[in-house]
């Protein structure tokens, strides 16, 4: 299958990704790139994001339409907390959504730093600002939450204080992809603060266990799913699915950006910016 | 169906405030970001097409821009 941008043949350069190895610095016995498209190869990828980023567009609007109409109108209320629980349908989804972005992002960009690939560190740069949405919304929800059941907007409870730990990590991923100029040693900057940054993941993941107990009358604890009537645990895992494939949409249309940028010198860029009308 | 009226599904048995500025802010946040997306590729790819019509034109022959 080769995929095709609109008025240019694709033809990976070859080594694209790499650094110079003996055999392509001798210039000696590389595979035909038409042969396997490899979608390492960032103009194969800019095609190929092109094409999936729809079908996850729909997807997550047909499950968060799903998740939030099982939200609203088929769950019943709580016994303890009424339909204040119902912020739960956006806030825990957002939480599993970007720690997972965050587990993502630090693998990407410690593949990047590791195997030097530009593809992988373009990924970790495309994935960072969508995490960062969705650890501020998870913060924003968790303490619109909480109000009425500690009495204050903020509380040091062990999960807030993780995610806000994860909001952090994110804003320091792009401050720093935006504070170095050269995008290799900016790639090398931020990889090596996702790295460190995965060592503070298993303390959110572990106070979740060990401080569940903390969020007061919470009826609703997120450890047990036997404590969740099905209705609720559909809502929330359509909800955290829909949120992903929204994650994979933005992510690959912010990724075609970055490519766009990044390749900006090389000839098919060129000639795709001259084509598109 | 757990609501008697649209008017107590508005009210959320008195916490709408809450719930509703909770998803409020989401929508507002990912369709922020959606237009940010749209705007930002649209203007990159306008400024890469100027930039390579500026900096290839003069260099290349008339016979070249045949192919285009």
């Amino acid at each position: 299958m080769v995929i095709a941008i609109r008025g240019y043949q694709p033809q990976c350069p070859k080594a694209h990704n790499k650094m110079p190895t003996l055999s392509s610095t001798l210039n000696i016995c590389d595979p035909p790139p038409v042969a396997r498209p490899g979608f390492a190869c960032p103009q194969h990828c800019y095609a190929l994001a092109g094409r999936l980023t729809p079908w996850f567009s729909w997807a997550a609007a047909v499950l968060c339409g799903f998740g939030l109409y099982v939200g609203f109108f088929v769950a019943p209320t709580d016994a303890h907390q009424g339909e204040h629980y119902r912020i739960a349908f956006l806030h825990t989804p957002s939480m599993w959504v970007s720690v997972l972005i965050y587990v993502l992002m630090a693998a990407a960009s410690g593949y990047g730093v590791v195997r030097r690939h530009r593809l992988a560190s373009m990924l970790a740069s495309a994935l960072a600002p969508t995490g960062a949405l969705f650890a501020f919304l998870a913060l924003w929800t968790g303490s619109l939450w909480g109000k009425p059941i500690w009495g204050v907007w903020w509380v040091w409870e062990a999960r807030l204080a993780s995610e806000l730990l994860v909001l952090f990590l994110f804003l320091g991923f792009i401050a720093l992809q935006e504070a170095i100029d050269d995008p290799r040693r900016a790639d090398r900057a931020s990889g090596v603060l996702a790295l460190v940054g995965v060592f503070g993941l298993p303390l959110l993941y572990f106070s979740v266990y060990r401080w569940s107990a903390m969020y007061g009358t919470v009826s609703l604890s997120l450890t047990p799913p036997a404590n969740m009537t099905p209705p609720v645990f559909t809502g929330m895992l359509a909800m955290g699915i829909g949120l992903l494939a929204y994650t994979a949409a933005a992510a690959l249309a912010r990724l075609r950006i970055v490519i766009l940028m990044r390749e900006r010198s090389s000839e098919w860029v060129a000639t795709y910016a001259k084509v598109r009308p | 169906m757990t609501w008697s009226s649209w008017g107590a599904f508005w009210a959320m048995g008195g916490d709408g405030l809450y719930v509703w500025s909770a998803y409020l802010v989401a929508i507002v946040v990912i369709a922020t970001e959606i237009a940010v997306l749209a705007l930002s590729r649209r203007s990159i790819l306008e400024h890469l097409g100027r930039f390579t019509r500026i900096n290839r034109k003069p260099r290349n022959p008339p016979a070249d821009e045949t192919h285009t």
